[in-house]
């Protein structure tokens, strides 16, 4: 099949600059580019045609004629100045991605405790290029078009190690920030090691700053877990009308590790977020959230896709959205019992409220069971918020503004709770707060751009 | 103890297919492949006019135009659409006028089957209208029902009868160009029922039809119209047998019923398709489009289907829901075993204010089957005050077998109540030591707990067939017990 010509432009991008391209990064991550580049000329974007895409057109997503810093121009950003580590009550260690540039901040090269890499993955790549190649587009499916453009286009991303037994008691954030001329597509990826019962959370946060600016995210991530690890990987988008995003997130888990990941999307234009999960090991467990905010025209779609591959793992999904305005929303999940894995149990729940006329929500949660020996089930509903809870809550006094901001709140707080971290899940509460009042979440004291 | 629970179970659900004979009928059967002339040719056949001619035509030109659908959960071997003969009918030399013309062995073939052509010998009353083939065999009880003026005869004397009627409602709930399958049917179907209830009218007996395919190497195709007028109510029952052959047979039929104003239609399937033996040879492939459209205000229609057959099953009864309070309900028990494979479930679309939906679905998988349900819920922009539930479960028995589920939920209206539960387990543990406990031997707490599990929706047939349908639930999965 001829490439359609959204994925052209950036197939013609790499072979016209392919040379470019390689001097800027690693021999690690080159060694992938050509071998993606053949399988992207003859495979296209998905359009809403395509099973597991009918409501994001990932054509269109990429069509617009995006700038890409192949150049590795510096875009200067005064990290000390721009972003303060900003949980209240606990300190975090902050590295941040300017568009696809990883910068470390000076706390975070000082108080690494021994055993915990966090670094730019480029860099990681020259300088342990055996460690970075055992798992570099090992995790990913190399066949995917995403990753596979990834792969051809991407010079740098995050590469985060974990040695054996270590434990990173302080919350790890990465800030990704767009800024700089825009139209810009940015592609990044993260890599995570957790090695043998290491332990950790991480926290990442999407932010746009020049918010008329159109931008494109195109995020692979891919994380592993080897025995015992546990690893909390908790994702706040707060980004712009004019952003569109594409995350994947490819998770392999060994035998009792642990992993959680909660996404929120406060504010976004186009998104869609897929979660790759894969239980490889005996006795794993896998909990997956994910919080939507969304009015004005914005779209999430959020994709998960948890496969058993073992015996006695345990996974959870808990998707809720809250859709105002003329918002859409997507949500389709699936657990996938292997005929190897008896004993699993897997549960699945997406709960929507659409608080507007206009907003619109599909909802698609799967089964796909191949052994008897499972406990599974889903649960989907669609809805609006209780009449009589508002009411009653008249009743007593309570405005009916703050009434139905109580009980929104009261909707979300279950997939908050899923969060690990104590200061990680007060923050996202009080965003949520903010969010709901309808104040600008910029100049949220904890946000990116608390200057302006 | 694993091991011999597991034996047990696949002992219970080993039944043996009882409907697998082949009656010695003097068959008029049209050379294989499909093509305009054959088109043509079953037209001619039929004796039909123009316009269903022309019907024909586009339909197959726009089948041309299709692929097979792959989407579903199904590993479909390819068809080769030209190796099937289109059209086979039992030989006769007219229309019988009564029963004593009716071939003796067809007569026969439908005794065997439980389905009394003898209209004295008739249990309760139920009108049948038995289709062999490509063909309607006979319809009983034909008279009585004119009495009413409710029309229950077969598509072809319909077409003959009463064109005006058949080309006003044909096609109007299933397009030929809803999809593949329907297309192809379009084209070439060749017979099926026409049932149509006047204003007002309650019809005061069960309507049933059953399908039997006896020809080798040749589809069946038929096509059932329903049209409830205004404050009409009809109960429909449907019934399908085939013989034991080690070739696939395609079966693609459509069914299409219309409720006016209150009017309320029941449809009830009991699909007992050839489903192949141990080893996944032979059987029938069931790709049926059947949907209903409650058009007029305060409808109702409800399907309920027990699914035990078939080797492959791509069957989504559905209904659009487009008059105000109108009302749609979907009962399912779909059973797989052996090399089965089934995906079917509902479609649901509200576009009335106020139009409820019920939605339940049980799956029972065994031995090596795969067992999905699929179903699409829709809530229109303008379906204010819409409410669903949906309940799916599936029950898995044996390690081998698979059940999946892939409801579709699209909901573009905030008033709208939309639930979705499903659940996957497979026979509890502590179900089955309490009935052992209790000296009930563990195949037979088996089939009870299966019947048990089912009762929600055998509850919804009518009296005759959920006899019919709980004793086919036991042959299927208990074998020799029960």
């Amino acid at each position: 099949m001829m490439p359609m010509d959204a994925l052209k432009q950036y197939i013609d991008l790499y072979t016209d600059n392919a040379e470019v391209i390689d001097s800027h990064s690693a021999p690690v991550l080159n060694e992938l580019r050509q071998t993606a580049c053949d399988l992207l000329k003859s495979s296209r974007f998905p359009t809403k045609k395509d099973e597991g895409f009918h409501k994001t057109s990932i054509n269109d997503m990429f069509a617009p004629d995006f700038g890409v810093n192949i150049n590795r121009y510096n875009i200067p950003v005064d990290v000390a100045e721009s972003f303060r580590c900003d949980i209240p009550n606990v300190s975090t260690l902050l590295a941040v991605v300017v568009n696809d540039r990883f910068v470390a901040t000076r706390p975070l090269l000082n108080n690494l405790p021994e055993g915990v890499t966090v670094t730019s993955l480029a860099a990681a790549a020259r300088l342990h290029p055996e460690l970075v190649k055992k798992y570099y587009g090992r995790i990913a499916p190399g066949d995917n078009v995403n990753v596979a453009l990834n792969n051809m286009l991407v010079q740098d991303g995050v590469f985060i190690h974990l040695s054996k037994n270590v434990v990173l008691e302080k919350p790890l954030q990465l800030v990704n920030i767009f800024d700089g001329p825009a139209p810009m597509a940015a592609f990044r990826r993260v890599l995570i090691v957790a090695e043998e019962n290491s332990f950790a959370n991480i926290l990442v946060c999407d932010h746009t700053r020049n918010r008329d600016g159109a931008y494109l995210s195109s995020e692979v991530m891919e994380v592993m877990l080897e025995k015992g690890a546990s690893v909390g990987l908790y994702g706040i988008e707060e980004s712009s009308a004019n952003t569109a995003r594409y995350s994947q997130m490819f998770v392999r888990q060994e035998h009792d590790s642990s992993f959680s990941a909660a996404s929120s999307t406060l504010l976004n234009g186009v998104t869609r977020n897929d979660y790759n999960v894969s239980l490889n090991g005996e006795n794993c467990s896998a909990e997956l959230a994910g919080i939507v905010i969304a009015d004005g025209k914005s779209h999430i779609d959020n994709n998960s896709n948890v496969i058993h591959n073992a015996p006695h793992c345990r996974s959870n999904q808990l998707f809720k959205y809250l859709l105002d305005g003329e918002s859409s929303g997507a949500f389709e999940g699936s657990i996938v019992v292997r005929p190897e894995a008896p004993f699993t149990e897997g549960y699945q729940s997406n709960h929507n409220i659409l608080a507007s006329d206009k907003a619109r929500m599909h909802t698609r949660p799967q089964l796909l069971i191949f052994n008897d020996e499972v406990k599974c089930s889903h649960g989907a509903t669609t809805g609006q918020l209780d009449p009589d809870a508002l009411f009653y809550m008249q009743t007593r006094g309570i405005p009916v503004d703050q009434a139905r901001r109580l009980l929104m709140q009261a909707f979300m707080s279950d997939a908050v709770d899923t969060i690990r971290v104590d200061a990680i899940r007060d923050r996202l509460r009080h965003l949520l707060e903010r969010r709901l009042t309808g104040e600008d979440l910029l100049c949220a004291e904890c946000g990116s751009d608390c200057h302006k | 103890m694993q091991e011999s629970d597991d034996q047990i179970i696949n002992r219970a659900t080993d039944g043996e297919y009882k409907y697998g004979f082949v009656s010695d009928i003097d068959t008029d059967i049209i050379p294989k492949g499909i093509s305009e002339d054959v088109v043509r040719l079953i037209s001619r056949k039929k004796g039909e006019p123009e316009w269903l001619l022309d019907f024909r035509l586009k339909a197959y030109r726009h089948w041309l135009t299709l692929r097979q659908p792959d989407w579903a959960q199904l590993d479909i071997p390819p068809i080769d659409y030209q190796a099937i003969s289109y059209y086979a009918a039992p030989k006769k030399s007219k229309a019988p006028e009564s029963l004593d013309e009716v071939d003796p062995e067809l007569l026969r073939t439908f005794d065997r089957l439980g389905i009394p052509l003898h209209e004295q010998k008739m249990l309760s009353g139920m009108a049948v209208d038995a289709v062999m083939d490509s063909v309607s065999v006979k319809t009983t009880h034909r008279e009585k029902l004119a009495e009413l003026g409710i029309i229950f005869c077969s598509f072809s004397e319909a077409v003959k009868d009463y064109p005006e009627l058949v080309r006003k409602y044909l096609g109007k709930v299933v397009p030929y160009t809803d999809n593949f399958f329907a297309a192809l049917n379009s084209a070439v179907f060749s017979d099926g029922s026409f049932v149509y209830i006047p204003k007002g009218v309650r019809c005061p007996m069960e309507l049933s039809t059953y399908f039997r395919i006896n020809a080798a190497g040749t589809g069946q195709f038929e096509r059932t119209l329903i049209v409830a007028d205004d404050d009409a109510y009809v109960s429909y029952l449907e019934g399908c047998t085939a013989p034991q052959r080690d070739e696939n047979q395609l079966h693609a039929a459509i069914v299409e019923i219309i409720c006016e104003e209150r009017a309320e239609v029941k449809y009830s399937t009991v699909q007992n398709w050839y489903s192949g033996d141990s080893e996944g040879r032979g059987g029938v492939y069931n790709f049926v489009t059947k949907r209903g459209l409650c058009r007029g205000d305060n409808s109702k229609l409800s399907w309920t289907q027990v699914e035990t057959g078939s080797a492959i099953t791509w069957k989504y009864p559905g209904c659009v829901l487009k008059g105000d309070n109108s009302v749609g309900e979907f009962y399912s028990v779909a059973v797989t075993k052996n090399r089965q494979q089934a995906d079917t479930g509902t479609k649901m679309i509200h576009l009335g204010r106020n139009t409820r939906s019920t939605i339940v679905s049980k799956g029972i998988s065994a031995g090596h089957s795969q067992n999905s349900y699929r179903g699409l819920v829709k809530v229109a922009a303008d379906a204010t005050g819409a409410r669903n539930h949906t309940q799916c479960d599936s029950l898995l028995l044996g390690s081998n077998c698979g059940a999946h589920t892939f409801p579709y939920v699209d909901v573009l209206n905030p008033t709208a109540i939309v639930e979705h539960e499903a659940t996957t387990s497979k026979i509890s543990e502590e179900q089955l030591f309490y009935c052992n406990q209790r000296g009930i031997p563990t195949e037979e707490a088996v089939g009870l707990i299966v019947n048990g599990y089912a009762k929600e929706v055998m509850n919804k047939l009518p009296m005759e067939f959920a006899v019919e349908a709980q004793r086919l639930l036991q042959i299927t999965l208990e074998g020799s017990v029960g």
